[in-house]
């Protein structure tokens, strides 16, 4: 009796989510294409059976066929594999971005709302300046001090965004701790940092999370950016942006090695805003 | 008025110096010793002896206390001294000053660009009254701001020059060469600005003026175009720093991709050959460039907008 209710419960719901979905098909498509997406960087062997270091001479530069679906390249290598498996270090790089800011940053911004007065003054201004220069920049600059690969990018891209996350969780600190329940937990003989780890925090999370979508799609052109521009991944590693500037070299005669890495990246990019959109609108529909 | 001003241009030297600061903290501070980047910068050596390394440390001052090193460089900065590049040992600021045309020319012509199709794809979608339409119209920006600048520069390149033999793919000679990347420079800064000035255009159609306008008989291009789009570009206008900021930095692609000339591409190379002194000069362009942007917003904004006192603190 109780595992009937139990079963039927969720399949009642589907109805009303089929129709949800079916309202918002962009937003299905974008997540499926993100599913793919982690498919191709955990495990790319299940999209794809070819070799992306090592080629045949002879089926170089094919156009895309049904056996090579993206064509081949200048060394006869299959451009969907090379896409399929550039799809981990792109996305490994995106994250360590994310992390990077994320981490100081929210701490910063926690830091910041919470400690007010002269700490809040000198964070924020620090925050100013990092946002009057402009990304790209800034992340050209640590590159030069920090050195290539697609790490070090990945680090000079993450260092960018700190402060945009800082901004972001000091708003949502400021926020909170007016609210009744931290000065409850307050006046209740919690401590600050028992109240900042246990009430402000997860209440200013949402927004910082969201945040964190938006700057995903950001990350992922930045960082393909850099690697366009030779910073990134060495050669014969297969990284999206990379991939791009090797097939620049061919644009006359092989529309293919450009046009569908460059495809898979905005694709990406498009898909992770339009759920970081919808993401936006939950928790604004939330607060 | 006077004392506004004045708070504007004492935050903005304030701003530029804290830049200055970062640049040469990120440059000089992080690990990877900027002597051996620069002994080994652009040569062929590959070893490098510990006499070679003084010897670039007294020629650049790096043999001094970093403090005293910020500080005299900090000093000529001011005078406009921005050092000499390590590759070619040019001063920096002659080399920025003799690439800037090439670039200003490119920003300025994706800038007017942007414009133009970013308030065009606003205006056209807040007009619209077929859905299907709107909908199109106002999903435009969002690919525009996904699709990378260098792969939308390649793309141009294969179709409208080779494909089409219409304009010229690399090279900077004339407006020819220069239409393909303004095009490129200005699609994701244009869907910036179309995101901001539609949701403003939407929030102004909604005002009860817009309602009066139509009730005395105005057409409904009338309103959007005369009464609702001169107040709905005032928001618009404040993310003209961030623009600014993003064409200049924009350039370093666009530059690479079309094979021009200019600050962006030296941008490009002098990271490659890892030539501080040049990278420093080139990020505090972008931090000027951003810097008066805003001052230039800051000033003028309270003459478009009546509602804004210089008195206490402005809305940014």
């Amino acid at each position: 009796m109780t595992s009937e209710t139990l079963e039927r419960s969720p399949a009642a719901a589907w109805p009303s989510r089929a129709r949800a979905a079916l309202r918002a098909p962009g937003l299905v498509l974008s997540v499926v294409l993100l599913v793919l997406v982690g498919l191709a960087a955990l495990a790319p062997g299940l999209l794809t059976g070819q070799d992306p270091l090592t080629g045949v001479p002879a089926d170089k530069l094919l156009p895309p066929s049904l056996e090579h679906p993206f064509g081949t390249d200048q060394l006869g290598r299959d451009l969907l594999s090379r896409t399929v498996h550039g799809t981990a270090p792109t996305l490994r790089a995106a994250l360590l971005a994310i992390a990077i800011g994320l981490v100081p940053g929210s701490l910063l911004g926690l830091l910041a709302g919470a400690a007010g007065g002269v700490v809040d003054d000198v964070l924020m201004r620090v925050a100013d300046v990092l946002l009057a220069i402009p990304g790209l920049l800034l992340s050209l600059a640590l590159i030069t001090a920090l050195g290539f690969g697609t790490t070090r990018v990945a680090v000079a891209v993450g260092a960018v965004s700190i402060a945009g996350f800082a901004r972001v969780m000091r708003a949502q600190v400021l926020r909170v701790r007016e609210s009744d329940y931290v000065e409850a937990a307050h006046a209740s003989g919690t401590r600050w940092p028992g109240v900042l780890l246990r009430h402000v925090l997860p209440g200013a999370w949402g927004p910082v999370v969201v945040f964190a979508a938006v700057e995903f799609g950001t990350v992922v052109l930045a960082i393909s950016s850099l690697s366009f521009l030779g910073y990134g991944a060495v050669p014969p590693e297969p990284e999206w942006g990379s991939l791009v500037a090797g097939g620049r070299d061919y644009l006359a005669t092989s529309w293919w090695l450009t046009t569908l890495p460059g495809l898979t990246i905005a694709l990406t990019v498009l898909a992770a805003n339009r759920i970081a959109r919808a993401l936006d609108r939950g928790t604004g529909e939330a607060l | 008025m006077g004392r506004y001003v004045a708070r504007r241009l004492l935050q903005a030297v304030l701003v530029l110096w804290a830049a200055y600061t970062l640049s040469f903290a990120v440059l000089y501070l992080l690990p990877g010793d900027p002597v051996e980047i620069m002994a080994a910068g652009g040569g062929e050596v590959t070893e490098v002896t510990e006499e070679q390394l003084d010897a670039v440390r007294a020629e650049y001052g790096l043999d001094a206390p970093l403090a005293e090193q910020y500080l005299d460089r900090l000093g000529a900065a001011l005078t406009g001294d921005l050092g000499t590049s390590v590759q070619t040992g040019e001063r920096v600021s002659a080399m920025v000053a003799e690439q800037l045309p090439a670039t200003l020319q490119l920003t300025c012509a994706g800038g007017a660009l942007a414009l133009l199709l970013g308030s065009a794809v606003a205006l056209a979608g807040a007009h619209t009254r077929r859905p299907w339409l709107r909908q199109l119209l106002l999903s435009l920006p969002s690919v525009g701001a996904s699709a990378p600048t260098f792969w939308v520069g390649l793309l141009l390149i294969q179709l409208v020059s080779f494909r089409w033999g219409l304009l010229p793919a690399i090279g900077d000679q004339g407006w020819r060469s220069l239409v393909l990347p303004a095009l490129t420079l200005a699609l994701p800064t244009s869907a910036v600005l179309a995101q901001v000035f539609a949701k403003s255009l939407r929030d102004a159609l909604r005002e009860p003026y817009v309602e009066t306008a139509l009730a005395k008989g105005a057409s409904r291009a009338r309103v959007t175009l005369r009464h609702a789009a001169r107040n709905a570009s005032l928001p618009a206008f404040t993310v003209f720093g961030v623009l600014v900021g993003n064409l200049l930095a924009g350039s370093v692609v666009v530059e690479t991709v079309f094979s021009r000339t200019g600050v962006g591409r030296i941008t490009a190379t002098s990271v490659t050959v890892q030539d501080i002194p040049v990278v420093q000069g080139l990020v505090m362009l972008g931090a000027v460039a951003f810097v008066l942007a805003n001052l230039l917003v800051d000033l003028v904004y309270p003459l478009l907008d009546p509602r804004v006192t210089t008195g206490g603190a402005v809305a940014r």
